[in-house]
């Protein structure tokens, strides 16, 4: 493909399909954290099968990122090679799992935002995204029922369950606010009807987040200020690095290793 | 539609008989013609290509998939052919055969069901189930249980 045919700048689209593929890739990878230690065996298969079709859905984020990049990084290169300031997720993602009900309140608040991303991005005008869009909704909309169902069984669940589902709520919440923030990107995407504005999601994901808090008898703390750095890449928190230690370690030590 | 380049070149139609062979890898019991992951076959002149669309983006089964038909095909004689990744429209289980449905129930697992869960446990026909998890062993199952014989089983999730 040509630069002519792009309908945005390169640099535009490699962003954006950036900030898809790495909210996937650190949430999966996250998840993957609980293998083999989950409360019971039930979750621990579930919790696996999230982080799979993320990851599932990172290399179709990343793998188109690197064919617009043209510069023959794929979907691994892309994931394994890059260090913390190449990464656009959101900051919501890379915090680390703390116990199971921080695990899942951190799911719930981002499978909501992604299910009204990914259903707008199924009408994108670019045919690549849309694509990847149904593909990944089908899968999103399984995930939201999952951590939904959950957050308000033990949000309105004992007294132990809901003061843990209330003080993840309380720590996470303010990383709420990054999902909709819109730069100069954003504008540009939506202007040509590839993506929506992050800004746009904020009224509908709000109405969702009210509905469902309110059945688990939790309440979103007062806080007027967002966290946010992750997506412009411009301030990462610390548990990213973290992270990518453990997972991109293999690739570090031996760079180009094959099964 | 594409037509064999010689007369030495399988039909599709034998082609797609060949595939109803190649089972799948973590339901043996069904093939991935069952399964309906296969969008299309063509000849480009001398070299068939094999659509294959993936079931669940991140299942590992894929990658499998793709290497058995290709081995499946290399075996009948195709020496020239390419697996190509379909995404759209993506895979549901509404294109699941009905011998394929017929064979998950034979052999344990319940077919998918519109109604978000299964109509009968596979073992005992009981229509007294719980749900034990959304998920299960593989992407596409989730983990029920009969009330009425008490054995737990996998259902394969409506998609």
């Amino acid at each position: 493909m040509t630069g002519a045919e792009l309908a945005v700048p390169r640099e535009t689209l490699f962003e954006f399909l950036c900030r898809m593929g790495d909210n996937t890739l650190v949430l999966g990878h996250r998840l993957s954290e609980w293998c083999g230690h989950a409360p019971v065996l039930e979750e621990d298969i579930a919790i696996a099968n999230t982080a799979l079709d993320l990851i599932g859905q990172t290399q179709m984020w990343l793998g188109l990122a690197g064919t617009i990049e043209g510069k023959a990084r794929d979907a691994d290169a892309l994931a394994m090679r890059r260090d913390v300031w190449d990464f656009r997720n959101i900051l919501l993602v890379e915090q680390p799992n703390g116990d199971f009900g921080q695990t899942l309140m951190r799911q719930c608040l981002f499978d909501h935002w992604h299910l009204l991303l990914l259903q707008a991005l199924e009408h994108s005008s670019d045919a690549r995204i849309a694509e990847i869009a149904a593909k990944s909704v089908k899968e999103v909309t399984y995930h939201a029922e999952r951590s939904s169902e959950l957050v308000v069984s033990l949000g309105d669940g004992t007294e132990e369950s809901r003061a843990r589902m209330q003080a993840a709520l309380t720590l996470l919440w303010p990383y709420v606010a990054e999902m909709f923030e819109t730069d100069a990107h954003d504008t540009t995407l939506s202007e040509a009807g590839i993506a929506p504005t992050p800004e746009s999601l904020r009224a509908p994901y709000m109405d969702a987040m009210t509905a469902l808090l309110t059945a688990a008898t939790l309440s979103p703390p007062d806080t007027r200020t967002g966290q946010t750095g992750g997506r412009s890449g411009k301030r990462h928190s610390e548990h990213l690095g973290h992270m990518l230690t453990t997972m991109q370690w293999l690739q570090r030590a031996y760079p180009d290793a094959r099964w | 539609m594409s037509t064999p380049a010689s007369s030495a070149m399988p039909t599709l139609d034998q082609v797609r008989d060949w595939l109803e062979s190649v089972p799948d890898p973590e339901i043996p019991v069904i093939s991935v013609m069952d399964l309906g992951i296969v969008r299309g076959l063509r000849w480009d002149d001398d070299l068939l290509e094999v659509s294959v669309t993936p079931t669940y983006s991140g299942c590992p089964a894929t990658r499998v998939i793709a290497q058995d038909i290709e081995a499946a095909l290399r075996e009948k004689g195709v020496s020239k052919l390419r697996i190509r990744t379909q995404l759209s429209p993506p895979w549901t289980t509404d294109w699941l055969s009905d011998k394929g449905r017929a064979r998950l129930e034979e052999y344990g697992i319940a077919p998918p069901s519109p109604s978000g869960g299964p109509k009968a446990c596979p073992r005992c026909q009981s229509d007294d189930l719980e749900r034990i998890s959304q998920f299960g062993s593989t992407p596409c199952k989730a983990h029920w249980r009969c009330r009425t014989c008490l054995e737990p089983f996998d259902y394969f999730k409506c998609l």
